[in-house]
């Protein structure tokens, strides 16, 4: 399975990447904010300002970084600031409640002043008007001039009486200003400037005092503007004629006393959001440091430190937590260590195993060999039975050491040895220990791509062990015909392919033939008699290295075995630098010729199971062809040419061919795929899933 | 023929059957066996008999085949063959470092077993005398010894012939399996591993740094040769 995960490593490289592919979204979401929130429009078109909002962007990088890592710096931020909401709306009210409150005992002082000082100008006017009836009827000129004095007169005797506590003004009424009722004011009030336009229309004509809000502006320009409340009312001067009267009360010591209560209150929230603040730090850490323990332990945990535990004081939640954290870690390790031991117990005892029937077999082997060497002096019969126990006890020692042999890849016991190798090397001693087999079959064994060097990081006796075994299954299926091992590296891996021109596969076997004890035919004769084992225990190999054994075949077109293994061991394997399923494959030879219908050639790799023996049978003239045709596929081997790494489809398009692949039972089925290397590849497939079959028992 | 490959052999092993089927074949290949069954016992029946050479069962009662191993070497270089029924790493190499010169896989045909203890007994050709030098040692082939400023250094027959092998040819990288072949007599292929393990022990015996080698320099990926003396 190591093959499919490594298709789709990119995309996923274990449970760490999870999160920093969500921070990128969750930064670049802010980002959109910004962009489309701040600045929107302008930056839709205009690069520049994308750079420039990039430029901007970059330095707070980090510390949008820091703000999606830290939920302590979150917590104490969103506290900070609804802290700071809550306070300013509190101190809002709260000055407005005494602003108010001030302003009504002032007010209500003020109304009681000015209705008492309209009272007085009032009787005054009175009193001088019986005054001056009582006279000799005065002219017209002599009675303004008294109003004139009367009314500057009024303006003193009525601000004497609050000296600072208020000022007076008259004002005429109306546009009228003849006479003696031009503005007067006391304590150098500006009389025009400070008395409010709205307020003059609004007593004007009515005879109710009238109130407003203003600022006192003075005739000495150094003394500021101060703000007053001014109460106006309409009465008669002696004459009868109207003027207007206006009191104006200073309101400095409330504007003093109200900021005053702004700055404590300021103050106060200032300090209660920092202290908000810090206390927030000081819970959130109460509750983020045993998270973070938590993490780093669990972290150390999954590193294979076992023994890590949380440290636990109290009965709190996080003590508890800290508890669960820590029964978990103990049951983890335990279960761990009960499997370990488990698997200790079961190399034990295939170790001892081993051991216990290896050594009265080899006293029954050599008693065996002596009786075999001596067997000229008996008599037939007894020295056929001699023959037949010496062979018979080579077949069950090679079973036996493949049962071992498997037995501890089973147990988890099998070791990689990975050193650099050249795999040109180990191909030679393989040939050259195959030679003899294949002078005996009339096969000869050509070796191609092995013109420059091939290393890569292998344990060099499983990777003999795998050749040679995929070498000897090819004589010995081959049928005399030659068999072509093929090197190839490319793209951080190394292939060697085996191919033969025998009876090759049917649909469905290119996975079996890695089952354990499966033969091709039950009938078929035994020639060199195989364990039944070789092929599982290849494939455990190649597995153990990280790296792909595949078949592929057709029936009468022969077999292609292909072991691909990484250069280095930590690398996954991507893809190989040989297809699976050769150039000279009757399929691929049916696309070579273009007159050859695209669907013709699709049968022909893909017989139905039922006419499919009838369909082999029938090619037969064609399939015995690739021994000529062979040399063909040579190129294929060469770096450069067939030296590719094969791409694997994308994850949508395996899902697409392992379901359609299934029902069929044949590797070499290609649905909907119209690629040449389509086979090849869906049968890459479907090989490392039996794989994951296989160990998932 | 006969006179030639006269030897004694040393049988550890404690199943009887087995040792007295050792014997058969050791006896009908004109060697003459001695048996010890008991770990404890194999190095004082190894003082008596002297073997040319030892057959050692790596599973023993009483001290373990290692264990023996350990102590014939540090008062002898005489070859050790061990015969194990773990071809598992671990166990072969951790033999192999206690001192064995070789190791034969049980079961085994009685062939191979000749063969492996003909190809250790079979260095004790007359050599010709020839000086040989690698780094700053010397070889005195025929003299069996091996001097740094005149100081000798003790050398089992085994590394004696991995030293020698190298230092005739300083020019040549020598692929373990060559070596396999030259010292150690494998026809075929064989576990690498043997190599491996003597090139270390040797190596520590002969060099200043065993960890930075001069004596015998690792090529990467290829093998073994000497250092330039």
């Amino acid at each position: 399975m190591s093959g499919d995960s490594a298709a789709s490593a990119p995309g996923r490289t274990g449970a760490r990447a999870g999160r920093p592919v969500g921070r990128e979204s969750a930064g670049s979401r802010w980002g959109r904010l910004l962009e489309g929130g701040l600045l929107h429009g302008g930056v839709q078109g205009s690069p520049v300002l994308r750079l420039l909002l990039r430029w901007v962007r970059r330095p707070l990088l980090p510390v949008m970084r820091l703000w999606r890592r830290n939920i302590q710096l979150k917590v104490v931020a969103t506290t900070l600031l609804m802290s700071l909401g809550v306070v300013l709306l509190l101190g809002f009210v709260v000055i407005g409640q005494v602003r108010n409150g001030l302003l009504d005992a002032k007010v209500k002082a003020s109304q009681s002043q000015a209705t008492g000082g309209f009272a007085v100008a009032k009787q005054k006017a009175d009193e001088a008007a019986s005054g001056t009836a009582d006279e000799s009827a005065p002219s017209d000129g002599h009675s303004s001039q008294n109003v004139i004095s009367w009314m500057s007169e009024l303006v003193s005797s009525l601000s004497s009486g609050g000296q600072g506590a208020f000022d007076v003004v008259t004002l005429p009424a109306g546009d009228d200003s003849a006479g003696g009722r031009g503005p007067r004011a006391s304590g150098q009030v500006d009389p025009t400037a400070s008395v409010p336009e709205a307020l003059r229309a609004r007593i004007n004509g009515s005879m109710v005092a009238a109130q407003s809000y203003t600022r006192i502006v003075y005739k000495d320009v150094d003394k500021e503007p101060q703000p007053a409340l001014v109460i106006g009312k309409q009465v008669n001067d002696p004459n009868g004629d109207p003027y207007q009267l206006y009191y104006l009360f200073p309101l400095t010591q409330e504007e003093k006393s109200l900021s005053l209560v702004k700055g404590t209150l300021a103050t106060a929230g200032l300090f209660v959001v920092v202290l908000l603040g810090a206390i927030a730090w000081l819970v959130v850490r109460q509750v983020v440091t045993p998270v973070r323990m938590a993490a780093g332990i669990a972290e150390r945990l999954s590193a294979g430190r076992l023994q890590e535990r949380m440290k636990v004081t109290g009965e709190d939640d996080i003590a508890r937590l800290g508890e669960a954290f820590n029964k978990m870690a103990q049951n983890l390790q335990l279960k761990i260590q009960q499997l370990e031991d488990l698997s200790r117990m079961q190399r034990r005892f295939v170790s001892d195993v081993s051991h216990e029937l290896r050594t009265p077999l080899t006293t029954v082997r050599m008693a065996a060999d002596v009786i075999h060497e001596a067997r000229e002096d008996f008599d037939p019969v007894t020295a056929r039975s001699a023959e037949l126990l010496a062979d018979q006890l080579d077949r069950f020692e090679s079973l036996l050491a493949d049962l071992l042999e498997i037995s501890r890849f089973d147990a988890g016991a099998a070791a990689l040895e990975a050193e650099p190798i050249d795999f040109r090397e180990v191909v030679r001693r393989v040939v050259s220990g195959a030679e003899p087999l294949a002078e005996r079959k009339g096969t000869r064994i050509r070796v191609t791509g092995d013109q420059q060097p091939v290393v890569a990081e292998a344990d060099a006796r499983r990777v003999e062990r795998v050749l040679r075994n995929l070498v000897v299954n090819a004589v010995e299926h081959g049928e005399g015909r030659d068999v072509v091992v093929r090197l190839a590296a490319a793209g951080g891996a190394v292939a060697v392919a085996v191919r033969d021109y025998g009876v090759g596969l049917k649909p469905g076997e290119a996975t079996r033939v890695f089952s354990r004890f499966w033969r091709a035919d039950p009938a078929r004769a035994r020639t060199t008699g195989g364990t039944g084992l070789g092929l599982s225990i290849a494939l455990e190999d190649a597995r153990l290295h990280g790296g792909w054994l595949q078949a592929w075949g057709e029936p009468g077109g022969g077999s292609q075995f292909r072991l691909t293994l990484p250069r280095t061991a930590d690398e996954p394997l991507r893809g190989s630098p040989i297809p699976l399923e050769p150039k000279d494959s009757r399929r691929n030879r049916g696309l070579a010729d273009a007159g050859l219908p695209h669907d013709g050639a699709k049968r022909a790799t893909v017989p139905v199971q039922a006419t499919g023996g009838a369909a082999a049978r029938t090619r037969d003239p064609i399939a015995s062809r690739p021994a000529a045709v062979a040399p063909t596929a040579d190129p294929t081997a060469l770096p450069g040419n067939g030296a590719r790494v094969v791409p694997r489809p994308a994850s949508g398009a395996r899902r697409e061919a392992v379901p359609a692949a299934e029902p069929a039972t044949g590797e070499n089925v290609t649905p909907a795929d119209p690629e040449g290397a389509g086979p090849a590849q869906g049968q890459g497939q479907e090989e490392p899933r039996q794989g994951e079959a296989f160990r998932g028992r | 023929m006969m006179s030639f490959m006269k030897g004694r052999v040393l049988v550890v092993d404690d199943d009887t059957a087995l040792a007295e089927m050792l014997g058969i074949v050791l006896r009908g290949e004109g060697f003459e066996p001695s048996f010890v069954a008991d770990g404890d016992k194999a190095l004082a029946a190894f003082r008596e008999a002297k073997p040319d050479l030892v057959l050692l069962d790596l599973m023993l009662p009483g001290r373990d085949g290692i264990e023996v191993c350990r102590l014939i070497r540090a008062e002898s270089g005489v070859p050790i063959v061990m015969l194990t029924a773990k071809s598992d790493t671990v166990d072969v190499v951790v033999g192999l470092e206690s001192g064995a010169d070789d190791y034969i896989v049980k079961p085994f045909k009685p062939k191979e077993l000749v063969a492996r203890i003909r190809a250790r007994l079979r260095r004790s050709e007359e050599p010709a005398p020839e000086q040989l030098a690698i780094g700053d040692l010397v070889i005195d082939v025929a003299g069996h010894s091996v001097k740094r400023d005149g100081q000798s250094i003790a050398l089992t027959p085994l590394e004696f012939d991995l030293l020698v092998a190298l230092a005739r040819k300083p020019w040549q990288v020598f692929t373990r399996e060559v070596l396999l072949e030259q010292v150690w007599g494998y026809r075929h292929a064989a576990d690498t591993r043997l190599v491996n393990v003597h090139v270390q022990r040797l190596r520590s015996k002969v060099e200043k740094d065993p960890e930075k080698p001069e004596i015998v320099v690792t090529v990467r990926g290829v093998g073994y040769k000497a250092g330039p003396s």
